[in-house]
């Protein structure tokens, strides 16, 4: 082989510009695939989206649609946008934001008239899909919250489910035997300090890798309330188990608003605390001395050091507060979706929980709407099962999962994590 | 403010870092400790700003005995420190950087960022500063950044100020404005503590030296002496600070380096468009401030990067798109900026880490297998020729002290015929008798006709090193000039100005040297 005349063509510059094809292709497929699908596919009856009921305050009228048209339109407009996305891409700019965001939207209206349409009663209750997303998404938005406090504060907080599950058992146990719903509330947000215990002083003091504490504390709850629950709870459940549920609280005149009521003002007080919750640390996190402390051991535990923070104390508190809100949290599912305790019920809640965090980009705010996506997502599969579409149950009980991944994995992008998140402090 | 250290002594384990130190810095007062790196200067300073216990001695502040638990309560009696890495939270801006820690607030806990604004501005003003309270920190200028944490210790009202290395990230006209604002500091009453190996800014500034070495105090000198005394004093041998080495015998030019780009993730043309060629025999250094694209130029070159156009060939072969392992194969030898993450694996032997470029090669690789002793034997060989200072050939490079790493490292890439040598900071973080040794070698391999590039952010070692000098600003070219030019022309350059320019203006001012 001669090695003097090997020289390779050099690559000329235009090549190499940086640019992702990955929307542009994502868009096309997915606009082709709503083409085929949604258009092509589309029942031909007219399908209906209720506003409200016959003897609600205020009654609106039904949206009715035609399922053809709207595929029709729908798949199209995709398909144009998608090309945009391809334009935009070859010549080397960025697609704006607003061109996802209508996709997105376009992409639900046509996946859900075709869902809908498709069903044996193609006749849904807008309102309720909505509501019951809220309802749904009121244990993960507590869940993402409890991982903002930590993760912000640098402790990776993967025991987020099992908060959840022992704020569930205790809440079920405590009301259970004081009769008071309250009480349980009480005992929900002790029970996920517990765990947050264990999870500050192995993971701080310690300094045991944060997720094998969490991974092993999830485990840990799962046995022992499993274990309590076959044991003690199962053996007499008229005492130990049949906890009281919170009332549903309607606030006068705000909850007769037709859409907007049902989901904003007719809550336990559990909801209400989510919306007080979310508003409380998104405040406290970016405007407070509290946050600017927690923040900077997240980001930076040395340069919060060297300015006389206490690193790890900080990191302690907030972690056991992460334990009150996901505990509180975990009571929704005995005092609320249901009146008494089962093994495992928080099913996967947590880790769903985590994602909505990574999704909402550590921030209050974008936890609670990635939070209601995975909500929707599930209440869906639930409204849809009920309707009786085509698609098999199996398929649409993945929905919420599926979701979860493509949210994580793709649609995310760059997303910055706390700088110091998992890494333990040692000071010196 | 008077400031003094009565036989400060901190051990970690069997290692004393201070040993009985004393130190007294008086209002007012420019006190530099100079010492190489690694002679307890920031341990020292570690213990004074309250981040490590003093094992024994006494703090006292205007002859008052004070114990200090943390950086909070030294912060308290007045005493302010710049690190040598940034203590600033990277995506905080200024304001919250600044309020972190000593935070105005309004009722309930709430942040009164305006308070803070005003107080940055007010001292921005006073020293013409010109930092704007709402910049992101990461989107700033390291010189920006420093005076960032200067202003985090004014705002504090720190009497005495700690400057840890406080030139090692500057261009040399940064380096200016900084003894400016340390001179004016100084004419506010405050009393600065410098801390620096660098002999030349140490003489320009100071009104007292104290020379540390080995953790002691071994000496204090007047800012007049002669830099021979001060660096003997330093190393504790007299030691020659310049390096003996022929002119340069240029031969043939072999490598070639042509319209080169690289790009960030983000766009960002981060080596933006370098032309350069190395001729057999001659050494071509790449000078400018950290973060310039120096890292990504030898990254490049090394097929380490992606996102790469242009041409880069040795000896007519293209490198760009080949594997490391081709370019490595091509002759290639690399010591990287940071050796103990990409030069050494740390928890490897020494002996294995002297051949992890040839581990799959006659002698040492026997089929699927590897052959001890021949490792054995080229550990013994090298360690003897470099002197490396370790324990055994079985000991763990991690353990080694940067000198010794760095002579592993290099007797690693200089144990088999090379083409081209590139050395990135080569003697960041050694001693100084170990820096006379590495050059000698480097220029040995010069003077065997390799083409070689070193790319060194320190002047010094470029100015001594060099035949030829590129400086590169913001991934461009500024030009290449003669190893022979002066501080001044390179201190402009490496601030942006194009090399016919900086001549130009050099020459007109003919200014003094610093």
């Amino acid at each position: 082989m001669s090695t003097a005349t090997t020289s390779a063509p050099a690559r000329s510059a235009s090549d190499a510009t940086v640019r992702s094809w990955k929307n542009p292709i994502i868009l096309s497929v997915v606009a082709l695939f709503a083409l085929f699908v949604f258009a092509v596919g589309a029942p031909g009856n007219d399908v209906t989206f209720r506003l409200s009921e016959e003897n609600d305050p205020i009654v609106l009228p039904s949206i009715v649609v035609s399922a053809p048209v709207i595929g029709w339109v729908a798949a199209l407009a995709m398909i144009v946008l998608a090309v945009l996305a391809i334009l935009r891409t070859r010549s080397g700019r960025k697609i704006p934001v607003w061109v996802l965001a209508v996709f997105a939207v376009l992409f639900l209206i046509a996946f859900l008239t075709w869902v809908v349409g498709s069903a044996r009663t193609p006749n849904v209750a807008l309102y309720g899909l909505l509501a019951g997303s809220v309802t749904l998404a009121v244990p993960l938005i507590f869940g993402s919250l409890s991982g903002v406090l930590c993760e912000r504060s640098g402790v990776v907080n993967i025991a987020i489910e099992g908060q959840l599950l022992f704020g569930a058992f205790a809440a079920a146990v405590a009301a259970s035997l004081s009769g008071s719903a309250f009480v349980g509330l009480l005992a929900a947000a002790v029970a996920g300090v517990l765990v947050s215990l264990v999870l500050a002083v192995f993971s701080i003091w310690y300094v045991v890798n944060q997720v094998i504490v969490g991974v092993v504390l999830n485990v840990l709850v799962s046995g022992l309330t499993g274990f309590l629950f076959s044991a003690v709870l199962s053996e007499d459940s008229e005492r130990w188990n049949s906890p009281p549920r919170l009332p549903v609280i309607d606030i006068p005149l705000l909850a007769d608003i037709p859409v907007i009521g049902p989901i904003l003002f007719q809550q336990t007080i559990v909801g209400y605390l989510m919306y007080i919750a979310v508003a409380v640390v998104y405040v406290a996190l970016y405007h407070s001395r509290w946050g600017l402390r927690t923040r900077a051991v997240g980001e930076h535990p040395k340069a919060a050091d060297t300015l006389g923070v206490n690193v790890n104390r900080m990191r302690f508190m907030n972690v056991l507060l992460a334990g009150v809100v996901a505990g509180i949290g975990g009571s929704f599912f005995t005092l609320v979706a249901v009146s008494g305790f089962g093994r495992d019920m928080t099913a996967g809640q947590g880790y769903i929980a985590l994602a909505a965090l990574i999704f909402g980009r550590w921030n209050p705010i974008g936890a609670f709407f990635a939070a209601l996506l995975f909500g929707f997502a599930t209440n869906l599969s639930n409204v849809l099962s009920l309707l009786g579409t085509p698609v098999p149950d199996q398929f649409l009980r993945m929905l919420p999962y599926v979701v979860t991944v493509f949210a994580v994995a793709g649609l995310v992008g760059r997303s910055r994590a706390p700088g110091a998140s998992g890494i333990p402090y040692i000071k010196g | 403010m008077k400031l003094e250290l009565i036989g400060i002594t901190k051990r970690f384990g069997s290692l004393v870092a201070n040993d009985h130190i004393d130190l007294v810095v008086e209002p007012g007062q420019v006190h530099s400790l100079l010492g190489e790196n690694g002679a307890g200067k920031s341990t020292l300073m570690n213990v004074l700003y309250g981040l490590y216990d003093p094992t024994e001695g006494e703090i006292l502040v205007n002859d008052k005995p004070v114990t200090f638990k943390g950086p909070g309560d030294a912060m308290a009696a007045g005493i302010g420190m710049v690190h040598q890495h940034f203590m600033l939270v990277p995506v905080f801006t200024v304001a919250e950087n600044v309020a972190l820690g000593n935070e105005a607030t309004k009722a309930g806990g709430m942040l009164d960022l305006q308070e803070t604004r005003t107080r940055i501005r007010r001292i921005s003003d006073q020293y013409g500063f010109d930092v704007d309270p709402d910049a992101v920190v990461e989107d700033l200028p390291v010189g920006v950044q420093q005076r960032v944490e200067i202003i985090k210790a004014l705002v504090r009202d720190a009497e005495v100020l700690i400057l840890d290395e406080p030139t090692a990230v500057l261009t040399p006209k940064e380096t200016d404005e900084l003894l400016g604002i340390m001179a004016q500091l100084k004419a506010d009453g405050k009393s600065i503590v410098f801390i620096s190996h660098k002999l030349r800014e140490v003489k320009a500034v100071s009104d007292v030296i104290t020379v540390v070495r080995r953790g002691k105090v071994v000496g204090t000198a007047d800012p007049s002496a002669p830099t021979t005394e001060l660096a003997s004093l330093m190393v504790g041998r007299s030691v020659s600070l310049t390096l003996d080495k022929k002119p340069a015998t240029p031969g043939e030019v072999t490598f070639r380096v042509q319209d080169l780009t690289v790009q960030a993730p983000n766009g960002q043309h981060v080596v933006d468009g370098l032309s350069f060629e190395v001729a057999e025999g001659e050494i071509l250094a790449i000078a400018g401030v950290q973060g310039n694209g120096q890292t990504e130029l030898t990254e490049a070159i090394m097929g380490l990067q992606d996102h790469v156009t242009g041409s880069i060939t040795l000896n007519g072969n293209q490198l760009l798109g080949r594997s490391v392992k081709e370019v490595i194969r091509a002759g290639v030898g690399f010591v990287p900026e940071d050796r103990s993450v990409e030069g050494l694996v740390g928890t490897f032997s020494v002996a294995e880490n002297l051949i992890l470029n040839r581990y799959d090669d006659a002698p040492f690789a026997r089929g699927l297998s590897m052959s001890q002793s021949a490792m054995e034997q080229n550990a013994q060989a090298k360690i003897a020729e470099y002197d490396v200072r370790t324990q055994s050939a079985q000991s763990a490079a991690g353990t080694l002290s940067g000198g010794n790493q760095q002579k592993v490292v290099m007797a690693r890439e200089f144990s088999r015929p090379l083409k081209l040598f590139i050395a990135s900071q080569p003697t960041r973080g050694v001693d100084v008798g170990s820096i006379e040794f590495l050059h000698r070698r480097i220029v040995a391999e010069r003077d065997g006709g390799t083409p070689v590039i070193i790319v060194s952010t320190e002047l010094d070692e470029v100015l001594e090193l060099a035949d030829r000098i590129a400086v590169l600003y913001r991934g461009r070219l500024m030009g290449i000039v003669p190893g022979t030019v002066s501080r001044d022309v390179l201190g402009l350059m490496m601030a942006g100005m194009p090399a016919d320019e900086a001549l130009a203006q050099a020459h007109d001012v003919q200014g003094g040297d610093l």
